[in-house]
């Protein structure tokens, strides 16, 4: 046991000195804590887009679209067909009506708050049944839209970012005149981005004919798609892509959030080098100040491999710290900070906040470890290697 | 001059050190140079927009299409040279992920009016004599090697052919467009005429306008004059001008400059620190030599010259040396292929990098410069070590 009694004593010894060093150990703390600060800000950007797209699906919503579009702004359904989808098989009943919605999905241009520029702001014509198919909607203010009126409802982030979208205004948009009754929540989705009218009303508005873009359905079970799947692409009157609502969001968010992990990562990694310098420094100065008490230890009998160990300690706490503090500062100044960007695949705004998780602070902290390792390494070998005759006559 | 073999082997007392120092400047300004391109790229160019042109779009938004009978209505408007239209395609060549912009197009009013995209005279000629002809941006076709001549398959989305297949549309690549740094040159053009002809709906409707004005200090009355024109038909309008449509839609995309704004401060600010810390340091074990260099009579200005000449040394080559390695890269083009339409490191932000680095150099040096020339002889000299 002495060994660890040795590893022990010296690592102590370390410590105890870090006092005296105060002002090159900080500036270790602060270059690991800056790199855990940025890795985990960016990569929150991600994680809260991917969020807010994530949980507009359910496992038990089906969305149909016409075959060859990948988006319901591309996509157009007849009438006729979007009848002939709701009598499909795997469709939930309320009584003899299908928990499906015909939708529309146009955007208009509305002035964002922030800004004062014209932004895509996402509108969608829905049918009675839609607060059916999506349960989780509430509407926290005002109250729902009449159908068969210019009503409409507007999702919380919505009224947030786009002028002029508070209960009891009016929202002209070309020669359309919108009238906003109420507010509704959808669990932080990227539905609370959008306004919904009554889809019949859209379609004369926007001189669409008897036509929709999408049919959103409810399934008793998650385990009703295939049956309707088989069903609805067997038709021969239909040509429809059926997806799974979690499928559908999860490719959207797919582009956007790889592009912003790619770019975190990268300039993590390549800050993640800066402060591996400025620990190796740190730690080569503190190796350089007490060359003569490692000397003197290595004299009296310590064996190298608890000098080594008493280093890269000393260089892993450092980085815990760094770690922990980063992880803090980024969680105190990035999460929920409420932003919004446009999503491509629609070409609409999407609302969401930036999410520290804890897995991201995991993260952080294990790349600041990672850091103290390498960082410590070069050094402590070298104080392990220090000739203890030249070390010793130093002054 | 002469002290020049001074600071050198000063600067290389500590090889270990000073290499490090150097590889945390360099890395800094490396990130520094790639984030402005970032910043750049998803500002879109709106420095690259031109002043006389202006974007007509349906009033309700973008999306909705406007009829192609504006377009004599606009060209006859006084003070307007050029008026021509756009149509967003949004294909899919293969892939979703493939994704690249297809615009449908009137050859030669849009090239003239868009004079950056550069076409060899030959293949212009063989565009307009083909129907399905298309002309692709140099990038686009190194990302799919395609080659004048070329036949491409791509999926129609919104628009369905009206004969043939499914929703396969058929292209010739007739020529392959080039263009100045920072020019988009990942998209595709085709002729509007085989567009129209062949779509099954929304016969005679375009995406937007671009109108090529004469004198850009016109650009406000004009704007309100078109709108006026077509208030209060079924089609109303919305002009700006090609800056503020581009700068509008760069808004959308969000706060991406603050953010990189943030991130690089960070970032620079944490180099400083470890970079000034090892300078400090590097200055403080030498006091005994900088106190005989007292003694023998150096001046304290040329102390701390001596001191700032070496840290300006070190920021300039690191940093120098990173920005350079970025400019490299982004002369090498995106390598998102196509997410970033503009991949150029504006010279306006290379200038901004040597300022930092300067800044940089004088705040690592000034602190131990002035300690040292503060020292008094006789206290650096009884100091050991």
């Amino acid at each position: 046991m002495t060994g660890l009694r040795q590893v022990f004593a010296v690592t102590l010894l370390n410590l105890r000195t870090i006092p005296q060093r105060l002002g090159s150990s900080a500036v270790a703390v602060l270059g690991i804590a800056g790199v855990v600060v940025v890795l985990v800000a960016v990569l929150s950007i991600a994680e809260g887009f991917f969020a807010a797209m994530h949980s507009a699906g359910s496992p038990t919503r089906a969305l149909i679209m016409r075959s060859g579009s990948d988006s319901e702004m591309t996509s157009g359904l007849g009438g006729p067909e979007t009848d002939i989808i709701k009598q499909a098989p795997g469709i939930a009943r309320d009584g003899q009506r299908a928990v499906a919605s015909a939708e529309l999905f146009v955007i208009i241009d509305l002035p964002k708050k922030s800004t004062g520029t014209s932004a895509n702001v996402p509108l969608r014509g829905i049918e009675p049944a839609a607060l059916q198919v999506r349960d989780e909607v509430k509407i926290v203010e005002g109250r729902p839209l009449q159908f068969g009126t210019n009503e409409v409802v507007v999702g919380r982030a919505a009224s947030r970012l786009f002028s002029g979208l508070d209960v009891g205004s009016e929202v002209r948009s070309g020669q359309n005149i919108w009238k906003v009754v109420g507010i509704f929540e959808a669990g932080g989705s990227v539905a609370e981005t959008e306004i919904w009218c009554d889809a019949h009303t859209l379609q004369g508005a926007y001189r669409r004919g008897n036509s929709f873009q999408s049919v959103l359905v409810k399934m008793p079970s998650s385990q009703s798609f295939d049956e309707m799947k088989n069903w609805l692409t067997s038709n021969p009157q239909l040509s429809v892509a059926v997806r799974r609502e979690e499928e559908y969001y999860a490719a959207q968010s797919r582009a956007l959030t790889t592009v912003i992990r790619t770019i975190g990562f990268a300039i993590a990694g390549l800050m993640g080098i800066g402060a591996i310098f400025g620990a190796i420094l740190t730690m080569y100065t503190a190796v350089a100040t007490r060359a003569r008490e490692i000397a003197t230890l290595r004299a009296l009998g310590f064996n190298s491999v608890a000098v080594v160990i008493s280093v890269l300690t000393e260089s892993l706490g450092l980085a815990a710290i760094g770690g922990v503090l980063g992880g803090l500062a980024a969680y105190a100044a990035f999460n929920g900070y409420q932003t919004s960007t446009i999503n491509f695949q629609t070409f609409s705004q999407v609302a969401f906040a930036f999410r520290v998780t804890p897995s991201l602070l995991l993260l952080g902290l294990a790349y600041a470890l990672v850091m103290g390792l390498v960082g410590g390494l070069m050094p402590a070998i070298r104080a392990a290697r220090l000739p203890i005759s030249s070390a010793l006559r130093e002054l | 001059m002469k002290f020049l073999p001074l600071i050198w082997k000063n600067i290389w007392r500590r090889k270990v050190r000073t290499i490090f120092t150097l590889l945390s400047i360099f890395v800094a300004f490396l990130l520094f140079g790639i984030l402005m391109t970032i910043r750049a790229a998803f500002s879109l160019g709106v420095e690259l927009a031109g002043v006389d042109r202006l974007i007509v779009i349906h009033k309700v938004s973008l999306i909705q299409p406007l009829p192609v009978s504006y377009q004599g209505r606009l060209s006859t408007v006084p003070g307007v040279d050029l008026a021509t239209h756009a149509s967003w395609f949004g294909g899919i060549y293969q892939d979703p992920k493939n994704f690249f912009a297809q615009m449908a197009v009137e050859p030669e009013p849009y090239l003239k009016i868009y004079k950056e995209f550069r076409v060899p005279p030959d293949q212009m000629k063989a565009w307009l004599a083909d129907r399905q002809g298309a002309i692709v941006g140099r990038e686009l076709a190194k990302r799919f090697g395609w080659k004048v001549g070329d036949r491409i398959p791509i999926q129609g989305t919104i628009f369905r052919p009206k004969s043939g297949a499914g929703d396969t549309w058929l292209f010739n690549v007739s020529g392959i467009y080039d263009g100045d740094p920072g020019t988009d040159l990942t998209n595709f053009f085709f002729r509007y005429d085989y567009l129209d002809e062949n779509r099954r709906r929304c016969d005679g409707c375009v995406g937007w306008y671009i109108v090529k004005i004469a004198d850009p200090s016109q650009s406000a009355s004009l704007a309100h004059k078109f709108d006026d024109m077509f208030a209060n038909s079924d089609y109303e309008t919305k002009t700006t001008t090609e800056k503020g449509f581009i700068d509008s839609f760069a808004k959308q995309i969000g706060d991406i400059g603050t953010i990189m704004m943030a991130i690089l401060a960070a970032v620079l600010f944490t180099i400083l620190l470890i970079v000034g810390n090892t300078m400090a340091q590097s200055v403080r074990e030498r006091t005994s030599e900088l106190a005989v260099l007292k003694t023998l009579g150096f001046s304290n200005g040329a102390i701390v010259m001596l001191v700032l000449v070496e840290s300006m040394f070190i920021a300039l080559l690191g940093g120098g040396l990173g920005l350079g390695l970025a400019w490299l890269f982004v002369q090498g083009g995106d390598p998102t292929h196509g997410m970033l339409p503009a991949f150029v490191l504006p010279n306006r932000d290379l200038v901004a990098g040597v300022a930092v680095m300067v800044m940089m150099g004088l705040l690592a040096g000034t602190l131990p410069a002035v300690a040292a020339m503060r020292l008094r002889i006789t206290d650096a000299l009884r100091r050991q070590g």
